[in-house]
């Protein structure tokens, strides 16, 4: 490897917004390098063949948040991206109640219908009220949020301009954005509905990746922000990519390379080099010194604030606040290589309910309850699980005949009472194979493989502190002006030429690219700025 | 009478959804599952299996059915070997299109076309003094599409030749047992083939290809799904993008091939010494450069089609389900610039897209034009670029 070479920008993290951000960057002409720690890009979007002929998303299995502007801006299509439909969700409840939905919108209401016809329009009136506020909302999802301790003017017009836009948005739309902003999910969804398998179900999305339960404030953040996401014009709507999320990240290395990124794999990264305050290039762990004028960082923001920078180099109050960022993960995931389909004995042989999300998740109180175990730091007994056969889909992803089943499994915390994941990894893998056998009986006969992924391993493999899948919590306090620190929530770090640009920035986590794609934004305008 | 096509049994249980059309004279389904993009897709990431039986297929044959076919059809028939196939087109006099189809080469002195409409009166009164049968033989065989990525594994499981045929050839093989002619041809622009199967033997072929299917995601698709792939793929449609010159009201309702976009089956024109059916009238358009369309690909402006319906307060839709009806085009200037004939939100190209023909000036690739839709109901337009067609192209379609 030769000595000092020399780039306009290095990107620090070859995860979905390392890309992303890598790719505008050098579209916009800078000479650009994306630095990754591990053999493959994408961070916790990948796809791996764990056992031979099957096809494992090993973490981060499913495609929605991703923004349009980045399909479009950076030609994805051109480059193999293929969101594949994925058409039913699957609600399977206890003593063999279902619920299974599909495309066909009149025939959704008919299998609402038969859990309780209360629920029908009830269910097309909360469908309705929450894709507005979604619609409301995503602007701010697509902007760069004010910088609130700012007395800048231009920053200062920022914050008129978005209470004048909230102040506009109809009365009856802000009060459920903001219901559902600081209230609970489960407050929300009893506002509408009364069958308990629907609300499981609708309240499983007020859950996931955060160590809140459906009734704790702050669920219904959750459950927005999972559907906020919108896929081919519809919210809430997700898609499962084309040889997996790890197709996807392999998309985006395509476009990123195509105009003129060059990835280097393996490179992990000591420390970012600095000099008077400003950023001038990166050291890497085997002592190559790479310059450049810009250094982003894709990863989460501990590690970019107290790892990759000396954190004496800062402010006091933002080492502060990043020591006081939550990230304590409650996520694992089981994934699984199955000889044939999983049996849910009320609908017989049938196996097309698993052509899209199946939810053990079959009422609020499961979902509560399963919460207590984790507040109490230890994993539940009867888990949350999002069950996703996805060589249903694609199949491409496991040999004819044969099943890769990926399961995201809630809560796992990341510290356990008097215990480690290491010592508990099989326990916790039963636990979740025990409940998958109590709703799919004979399931245990059907697994080839096991592979187990701890709190502990996200953190470990993909680096995510705590293994927080959304690079910290989405709680209020950590979120817009907020998110990662008051005060630095506009990409930029106090260090100069030091930028910041992972899921630990607004607006989040989930692979959305818009953190990466905002953070290239206001990296080319800095950069405009000085001329 | 409808009449039900030889797989009838087979379609009629998987069919889920109990939506039918009529086409061609037999029920076909719309779509099979709750949703025909998951249909969709399978075409373009696994196997699809469509039922095409109802095209009307004819059989040419004798000593002069070459000669024959080389003056009643608009592309050069000479140049089709036997066990390849021709995508091609037949004219009038006045070199206006009556319709298109595929001719397959079986042998020297034998052929087989498809049609989507009834040919025989036509074809048969101008067979004259030569020594040819015309034959319709629609209700002796039953097709299936097969398509998709998967699909050459797939069929090739069954019948090993298939593996290396070529695009737009054919071969006489057998699947369960039952011999079929299987062509490397398809109305999906993907990878595919299909399989003209006797109709009293459709059942075995049927569940021959079914069960070779298993495992690899195969399914079969409908009419809808079939239509978002063949917009994709920039194939044309009788009565939705051009209308036969046989019973159209005037000149407005007719097309000329260089107006359909099939001006590449004339490249060699000067050296065709054919006398065939529209020729004349071909040859002054091309010298006089009098083309009234060309027909070309629509790329829909997405962030202006977004913003419309933002700033309307409306989430922009998008409706994969083909809208098959004319939308007005506009130049920069606000003239009258064409018409989309085909219109749908692409999954695969993520943007809506269209088929459309456009003032030859306008034809570029690249040049702006402004399609007319109605929001909040208004009209508005939103800019759209020309594109070469076909939109979507995967390598594996010809490789």
């Amino acid at each position: 490897m030769s000595k000092n070479r020399s780039y306009d920008a290095v990107v620090i993290g070859g995860g979905h917004n390392g890309l992303v951000n890598g790719a505008y960057l050098a579209k916009a002409g800078l000479k650009t390098l994306i630095l990754e720690r591990r053999h493959l890009v994408g961070g916790a979007a990948i796809t791996e063949e764990l056992y031979p002929g099957f096809q494992f998303t090993t973490f981060s299995y499913a495609l929605s948040l991703l923004r349009p502007e980045i399909i479009h801006e950076l030609e994805l299509t051109k480059h193999g991206f293929m969101p594949l439909l994925m058409p039913t969700t699957f609600a399977p409840g206890e003593n063999g109640q279902y619920l299974l939905l599909g495309q066909d919108h009149d025939e959704n209401l008919q299998e609402i219908a038969r859990l309780s016809p209360r629920d029908v329009d009830a269910y097309e009136q909360y469908e309705h009220d929450i894709s507005r506020v979604c619609q409301a909302l995503k602007p701010l999802l697509d902007a760069v949020p004010p910088n609130i301790q700012s007395k800048d003017p231009e920053e200062l017009a920022h914050m008129a301009g978005l209470a004048a836009y909230l102040r506009d948005l109809e009365p009856r739309v802000l009060h459920n954005a903001v219901r559902l902003l600081s209230g609970s999910a489960a407050d929300f969804l009893d506002d509408y509905f009364e069958n308990p398998l629907l609300k499981g179900y609708l309240a499983s999305s007020s859950i996931i990746g955060t160590k809140v339960g459906p009734m704790s404030q702050g669920s219904g953040l959750v459950l927005l922000y999972h559907n906020i996401g919108e896929h081919d014009g519809a919210f809430g709507s997700w898609a499962f990519h084309k040889g997996g999320n790890g197709g996807f990240t392999q998309v985006l290395a395509r476009a990123a390379q195509s105009f003129g990124a060059e990835i280097m794999l393996e490179a992990p990264v000591a420390n970012v080099i600095t000099k008077s305050g400003k950023a001038t290039g990166v050291a890497l762990a085997d002592g190559t010194e790479l310059e450049a004028r810009i250094v982003v960082s894709a990863v989460d923001p501990r590690r970019t604030f107290l790892d990759l920078v000396d954190p004496r180099e800062l402010p006091a109050d933002l080492v502060e606040n990043i020591r006081r960022f939550r990230f304590q993960g409650t996520s694992a995931k089981v994934n699984f290589a199955l000889d044939g389909l999983p049996r849910f004995p009320a609908l017989g042989d049938r196996g097309d309910q698993y052509r899209g999300f199946t939810n053990i998740g079959p009422s609020m109180e499961y979902l509560e309850r399963a919460f207590d175990d984790a507040k109490y730091g230890w994993y539940s007994a009867r888990p949350y699980i999002d069950c996703a056969v996805q060589s249903t889909i694609d199949p491409d992803m496991a040999p004819p005949g044969k099943h890769v089943m990926s399961c995201f499994v809630q809560y796992a915390p990341y510290h356990l009472r008097e215990s480690d994941w290491d010592t508990e990894r099989q326990g916790f893998a039963d636990t979740v194979q025990a409940t998958l056998e109590s709703f799919f009986p004979g399931f245990g006969d059907l697994v080839l493989h096991r592979e187990v992924v701890t709190p502990l391993d996200i953190e470990r493999v993909v680096g995510l502190t705590e293994g927080n899948i959304f690079a910290g919590e989405f709680l209020a306090p950590q979120m817009f002006f907020f998110r990662p620190a008051p005060g630095w929530n506009q990409y930029r770090t106090p260090i100069e030429g030091y930028y910041q640009c992972g899921s630990g920035t607004h607006p989040g986590g989930c692979v959305m690219g818009a953190p990466g794609r905002l953070a290239s934004r206001q990296i080319l305008d800095d950069l405009r700025a000085e001329g | 009478m409808i009449k039900t096509t030889p797989f009838h049994d087979r379609v009629s249980a998987l069919n889920e959804t109990g939506l039918w059309s009529h086409w061609a004279g037999h029920l076909v389904v719309d779509r099979y599952q709750m949703s025909e993009k998951f249909e969709y897709f399978a075409v373009r990431n696994s196997a699809g299996v469509f039922d095409t039986s109802p095209l009307y297929k004819y059989r040419v044959y004798g000593r002069d059915a070459q000669r024959f076919l080389a003056g009643v059809l608009a592309r050069d028939v000479r140049k089709c070997r036997p066990g390849r196939a021709q995508y091609t087109i037949w004219c009038d006099d006045g070199g206006f299109v009556l319709e298109d189809g595929v001719i397959f080469r079986s042998s020297e002195d034998e052929f087989l076309l498809t049609a989507a409409e009834p040919n025989l009166a036509y074809f048969s009164d101008l067979v004259g003094r030569h020594s040819v049968v015309i034959e319709d033989v629609s209700a002796q065989y039953a097709a299936i599409a097969v398509q998709g990525p998967r699909s050459r594994t797939i069929l090739s499981g069954l019948a090993p030749d298939i593996a290396d045929l070529s695009y737009f050839h054919f071969a006489n093989t057998k699947l369960g047992g039952v011999p079929v002619m299987v062509s490397r041809t398809g109305y999906t622009g993907d990878l595919g083939y299909e399989v003209w199967v006797p109709a009293g033997e459709a059942l075995t072929v049927w569940d021959a290809v079914m069960e070779a299917g298993d495992g690899h995601g195969m399914i079969p698709f409908g009419q809808i799904a079939l239509l978002m792939a063949r917009i994709e793929a920039g194939l044309l449609l009788i009565k939705v993008d051009f209308e036969s010159s046989r019973y159209a009201w005037n000149d407005h309702q007719r097309s000329t091939p260089l107006e359909l976009g099939l001006g590449w089956m004339f490249r060699d024109l000067a050296s065709d010494d054919r006398a065939f059916i529209g020729r004349n009238a071909l040859q002054r358009e091309i010298a006089d450069g009098t083309s009234r369309w060309a027909m070309e690909g629509l790329l829909v402006d997405w962030a202006e089609y977004d913003r419309l319906h933002r700033e309307a307060g409306l989430i922009a839709p998008k409706d994969h389900v083909p809208y098959q009806f004319e939308m007005m085009l506009y130049d920069d200037d606000g003239q009258r610039a064409g018409y989309a004939t085909s219109f749908m939100y692409s999954p695969m190209l993520q943007r809506h897209i269209a088929i459309a023909r456009v003032v030859p000036a306008l034809s570029k690739p690249g040049t702006r034009v402004h399609l007319e839709m109605t929001i909040n109901h208004r009209y508005v337009t939103v800019p759209a670029y020309v594109a070469r067609t076909p939109l979507y192209k995967p390598d594996r379609k010809t490789a």
